[in-house]
């Protein structure tokens, strides 16, 4: 991560062996491996219900795995104590569907709260982290002030975007990021993910169905099939003979992305 | 990167000669307040200004928060007349020093603090300010929903009668046990506490008169008052609040539906129902009490209760109490409705509605009782 270039792109971020993820019976992952270089955009997709919120949700520790291992940074997330998860959790920033923000805060005051309960700023300092943290999140400074109610989706998604940021982690997760926005709001969505990516060299994974975004700004597509997650570019991806790979990419959405593409 | 726990090489600067300084260690967010110590060390330190030479080689990590410390020591020392030159610095650092530089100066959009005596007037002046738009907020309301009454009084048909049942039920049916309970205990304490005194002066009886007059002119209407501006004030607030948050609300304007017409009437009128039966059965559970007591410690048989009544208390102390139950109710309804419609689009305003809303029916009853009740004894009701 220390290199924005990805030259070194070697480097893994997270390690996901024999993941097995079920509900009662019902199984939705079984022996999914899962290797997310370091500096990467790795977009998820998959059909519904084939549990890529799960997966994102396995991954950050929300939800408890039934077998497997994961390794985040290179630490087996089973083997962690308190003290360990904690500075694991520090170096991920997660974004939620419609941001998440509590409500009762003021924008500024959502990120001053994870650098509050995680590191020992003054405050004065915290309120101008926060402050660049907006910036960054291409957010006009006054948006600070602001409560998350009376944002627009899109400011939201910024606002939640500028909270994930707040440690300067090293892998973010994005869970539908450009869902609700408008094909402007989306793009320039996009566009502030792939330039924060290249900054500050941030691995991010993102759960999409945007297909211009699959095709903009990811490095790879991990795609949800069988219970399993199969790794690649679009290309490889379109030569596999798979019918629902096949409808995905090949479908009329999916051939007007690819034809911006070129 | 291989360090998950946070790098123990706390950030340092090391001043070489008077020509160049060089940065080490982990220039990130946990160690700001390191950071902004050394800094504000080093900065305090006088050097004549002149060319230096920063040395970023021994730096191992730095984040966007360490970049910001660093652009802005470097604007400092620009404008003492430094000459910078940034030397060894890595591609990852570079990238975060360009991404930061344009938003290092920025500071967090916060208004000026104001001294303290204009903040506590300024706060003062809001809430009167609040205090007197409510008010005005309320009057427009009662206007509203005293049209949208007499509209659907002229065409009943617009009436919402299962809708209407379905408050009385909600609103009176279901809180009978509650109701009941408060007035039994109620009428017990009464008649304790009066026994207890009066029989010092050898005037046992008129524990009677003591419970009757208590619970049929005051007690029963302002129990039940206060009981349903809990339970039912604040579940029209939070239900009407509940439908403005999921813009259920828009979305019935939309098809052409009044919601004042489909959700605050019939809450308004069924609690009108509701709380004058509630009233009369809260009256009978009290004097029930009142009078196991007095049989229990005064030995006033049931029979010789019910003969003292006649004489303690006439209709009008009945009707004094009862009367009092359609004005508690049209109050508490409307307070409820009117603060369910004033919720904004966030959960927390739903909590914040709710609250004010059982307040302040809870206050203008308890005013208003007070009033009634001098009017009443002025009148000589």
């Amino acid at each position: 991560m220390s290199n924005p270039e990805k030259t070194s792109t070697e480097k893994i971020a997270i390690e996901i062996r024999n993941l097995r993820n079920q509900f009662g019976s019902q199984i939705l992952h079984d022996q999914l491996e899962l290797d997310v270089r370091s500096g990467e955009i790795l977009g998820v997709v998959g059909g519904s219900g084939t549990g890529k919120s799960v997966l994102m949700r396995t991954i950050i520790g929300l939800n408890r795995k039934a077998a497997g291992t994961i390794r985040i940074l290179g630490q087996d997330t089973d083997t962690l104590d308190r003290a360990g998860t904690r500075s694991i959790q520090q170096r991920l920033g997660v974004l939620f569907q419609d941001g998440a923000l509590f409500s009762s805060l003021t924008v500024s005051q959502n990120i001053e709260a994870v650098l509050k309960e995680h590191t020992g700023i003054s405050g004065k300092m915290r309120e101008e982290l926060a402050a660049l943290k907006i910036a960054l999140a291409g957010l006009p400074p006054e948006a600070g002030g602001k409560y998350p109610s009376e944002l627009s989706g899109g400011m939201r998604k910024r606002a939640g975007l500028a909270r994930a940021l707040a440690l300067d982690p090293d892998i973010v997760f994005l869970d539908e990021p450009t869902a609700g926005l408008d094909p402007i709001g989306a793009h320039q969505f996009d566009q502030l993910i792939l330039d924060l990516n290249k900054a500050l060299g941030l691995t991010v994974v993102m759960i999409t169905h945007d297909l211009d975004s699959l095709h903009a700004i990811c490095d790879r597509i991990g795609v949800l099939l069988n219970k399993k997650m199969k790794v690649g570019t679009i290309p490889e991806l379109i030569r596999e003979p798979d019918p629902w790979l096949a409808d995905y990419f090949g479908g009329p959405r999916g051939r007007a992305a690819s034809r911006q593409d070129t | 990167m291989d360090d998950t726990t946070v790098s123990p090489l706390l950030p340092s600067i090391e001043t070489g000669s008077d020509q160049d300084i060089r940065l080490s260690g982990t220039w990130i967010t946990q160690h700001v307040p390191t950071l902004e110590k050394c800094i504000g060390q080093w900065l305090s330190r006088k050097t004549a200004p002149g060319n230096l030479i920063v040395d970023f080689s021994a730096v191992q990590r730095m984040d966007t928060a360490g970049a910001l410390l660093f652009l802005r020591m470097e604007k400092h020392l620009l404008e003492q007349g430094f000459s910078l030159e940034r030397n060894g610095v890595s591609p990852a650092a570079a990238s975060i020093l360009k991404a930061v530089e344009p938003h290092a100066q920025i500071s967090p959009g916060l208004s000026p603090r104001l001294p303290l005596w204009e903040r506590i007037l300024n706060r003062a002046a809001a809430i009167a300010l609040e205090f007197l738009s409510s008010l005005r907020d309320l009057t427009a309301f009662t206007g509203l929903i005293t049209q949208t009454l007499i509209m659907a009084l002229l065409n009943p048909r617009r009436l919402r009668f299962n809708a209407i049942l379905t408050q009385v039920q909600k609103t009176g049916a279901s809180a009978l046990p509650i109701v009941g309970l408060i007035s039994f205990l109620i009428g017990i304490v009464l008649a304790f506490q009066g026994a207890g005194q009066l029989r010092n002066f050898g005037a046992e009886i008129f524990t009677v008169n003591l419970v009757a007059i208590g619970v049929l002119r005051e007690m029963g209407i302002l129990l039940t008052a206060i009981v349903v501006a809990g339970r039912s004030g604040s579940a029209f607030t939070a239900e009407i609040g509940t439908m403005k948050v999921s813009e259920e609300i828009d979305a019935m304007q939309t098809i052409g539906l009044n919601p004042i017409e489909v959700l605050a009437l019939p809450r308004i009128i069924g609690l009108l129902i509701a709380l004058p039966l509630l009233t009369f059965y809260a009256d009978m559970m009290g004097l029930l009490g009142g009078a196991m007591i007095s049989f229990a410690t005064l030995g006033i048989t049931p029979l010789q209760f019910i003969e003292t009544l006649h004489g303690a208390a006439g209709l009008n102390d009945f009707f004094v109490g009862i009367i009092k139950a359609p004005v508690f109710a049209f109050i508490i309804a409307m307070v409820g409705c009117h603060e369910g419609f004033k919720v904004s689009r966030s959960a927390e305003s739903v909590g914040q509605q709710t609250t004010r809303a059982v307040v302040e029916s809870i206050f203008i009853v308890i005013v208003l009782d007070a009033l009634l009740s001098i009017l009443f004894s002025a009148l000589g009701i």
